[in-house]
């Protein structure tokens, strides 16, 4: 998928706080965005799934649960099924994982980045939204350190502060920011370099 | 500690040793879940290299045992996804009425909670006394497990749940009896499963099945070798049975989709066409 462009794939953990953050997020970006975003939120194992429709309607683009072997498409947002990890083969298609809760929580989302990094390398942005726990914060790190864009909501913004003060402690980050001034970095991105 | 570069090589060179020298094959697996497990391991044994791993599973059999059981996921539940048993209680068992005798196989049945569910629901239908119950695994630890059948008290809290939420009719603690922390399933339960190694890359098929679960176990697969279970599958069933799979699996790929006819979309229960 690496046709020109800097980034392949942007993944965003998030937690308690997330719909908020995600229902202003997504639809701030443009319909068209091309990346493609992989979204863990901590939710129940039983949850229906009905917060992805809502998501889906306001923001006016495709958002699926992701399914096992699926190919990663741009312009396409998916999240984790509930009660699985989720990962990214080196292929750019999804695998499922139901072993232990990692950080209390399955999906985890330590789990999703650091298959992401291994399989993205340097051409991965990592997001780290509001949450409580730190989960994340080894995930965020492991992007790092393969080169690619780490990035964290600024905890003094986010409803739960804890989940990117423990990434801010775990990794030197790229980016902190509001809410807003993630759109707009992730905008420019894709405006610049796509 | 550095963080290691684990390459498609390395992998490799790991997953040929482990079966040529101990015959369990992972190298149609996942490639991140067994990236995962082998940097968890790495990890955690402290080790220095890919090279002193390699090492490692060569010449230490408890090595190479602990990274064959980090490589075998055997997180289960009894009544895990309880609208899936909902669905065996309305959809199947109906149709398992109507034979004189039935074979069930439990494919990668871990540590046995899943066999244990089947083999209540089978007895809440009245069916269990004419049903053989084949919960196969390639993991003997885990077997070894299944046919004790104790469990820690902390789980059955949650099965209790999960069985009340399947809509099933009894007291939960009617299934079996406590001691000290653990419980211990009920030995009528026991009677009509048989436990048996079976490795679903090697092993061959089981004869005139009426009902395949294979929950959970596929995800784990590449594609090659799901098609390859997957045609194990059929040439189990008996023509009209059923096949089930986990929740988040399905028949999409390669040509098996136009072989069964769907019974419960959502719950993943297929039948075989005729
Ligand atoms: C996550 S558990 C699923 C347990 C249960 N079916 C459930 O859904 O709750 C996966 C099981 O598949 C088994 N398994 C993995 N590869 C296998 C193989 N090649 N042959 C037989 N069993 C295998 C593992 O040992 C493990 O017990």
């Amino acid at each position: 998928m690496s046709d020109g462009g800097k980034y392949d794939a942007i993944v965003i953990g998030v937690s308690a706080g997330g719909l908020k953050a995600l229902r202003f997020l997504i639809p701030e970006l443009p319909v068209g965005f091309q990346i493609p975003i992989v979204i863990v939120q901590h939710i129940s194992a039983h949850s229906d799934g009905s917060w992805i429709h809502l998501l889906s309607k306001e923001g006016n683009r495709i958002i699926k649960e992701a399914d096992e072997k699926e190919e990663i498409k741009k312009e396409v947002i998916y999240v984790a099924p509930p009660n699985y990890h989720l990962m990214i083969e080196r292929d750019k298609t999804f695998a499922l994982d139901i072993d232990e809760k990692v950080n209390y929580a399955r999906p985890s989302i330590d789990v999703l980045f650091e298959s992401a990094a291994e399989a993205y390398r340097d051409r991965l942005i990592g997001i780290i939204l509001t949450g409580s726990g730190a989960d994340g914060a080894k995930g965020l790190k492991r992007i790092k350190d393969r080169g690619g864009l780490t990035i964290a909501q600024d905890p003094a913004e986010a409803e739960s502060a804890s989940m990117p003060t423990a990434a801010i402690a775990a990794t030197q980050v790229d980016h902190i920011l509001s809410l807003r001034d993630i759109v707009d970095l992730l905008v420019e991105i894709e405006n610049t370099h796509q | 500690m550095a963080l290691i570069d684990l390459t498609g090589p390395d992998i490799e060179l790991l997953l040929t040793t482990l079966y040529r020298q101990y015959g369990y094959d992972f190298r149609q697996y996942s490639e991140a879940h067994v990236r995962r497990r082998i940097m968890n391991r790495f990890i955690l044994s402290g080790l220095n290299s890919m090279t002193d791993m390699q090492a490692r599973v060569q010449n230490d059999n408890k090595f190479a045992a602990l990274l064959l059981q980090d490589l075998s996921i055997t997180v289960t539940e009894m009544f895990r996804d309880p609208e899936f048993y909902r669905s065996l209680r309305e959809k199947v068992i109906p149709i398992l009425k109507t034979y004189s005798f039935i074979k069930v196989w439990h494919a990668g049945c871990s540590t046995g909670e899943e066999a244990y569910s089947m083999a209540i629901l089978l007895k809440e239908a009245g069916l269990y006394d004419r049903t053989t119950i084949y919960a196969t695994d390639f993991n003997q630890q885990a077997l070894d497990h299944a046919r004790e059948g104790i469990f820690s008290n902390e789980l059955i809290k949650d099965y209790t749940i999960n069985y009340q939420r399947s809509g099933g009719p009894e007291s939960f603690s009617s299934y079996y009896t406590s001691q000290y922390n653990m419980v211990i399933i009920d030995q009528s339960l026991k009677k009509n499963i048989v436990w048996a190694n079976h490795n679903l890359v090697t092993d061959s098929v089981f004869a005139e099945v009426h009902l395949i679960l294979c929950r959970n176990v596929l995800i784990y697969f590449n594609k090659d070798l799901q098609n390859r279970v997957q045609t194990l599958f059929l040439d189990s069933l008996i023509n009209g049975g059923m096949l089930c799979l986990g929740t988040k699996e399905s028949l999409r790929f390669g040509e098996f989709e136009d072989r069964y006819l769907e019974i419960d979309r959502k719950q993943k229960v297929f039948k075989k066409k005729y």
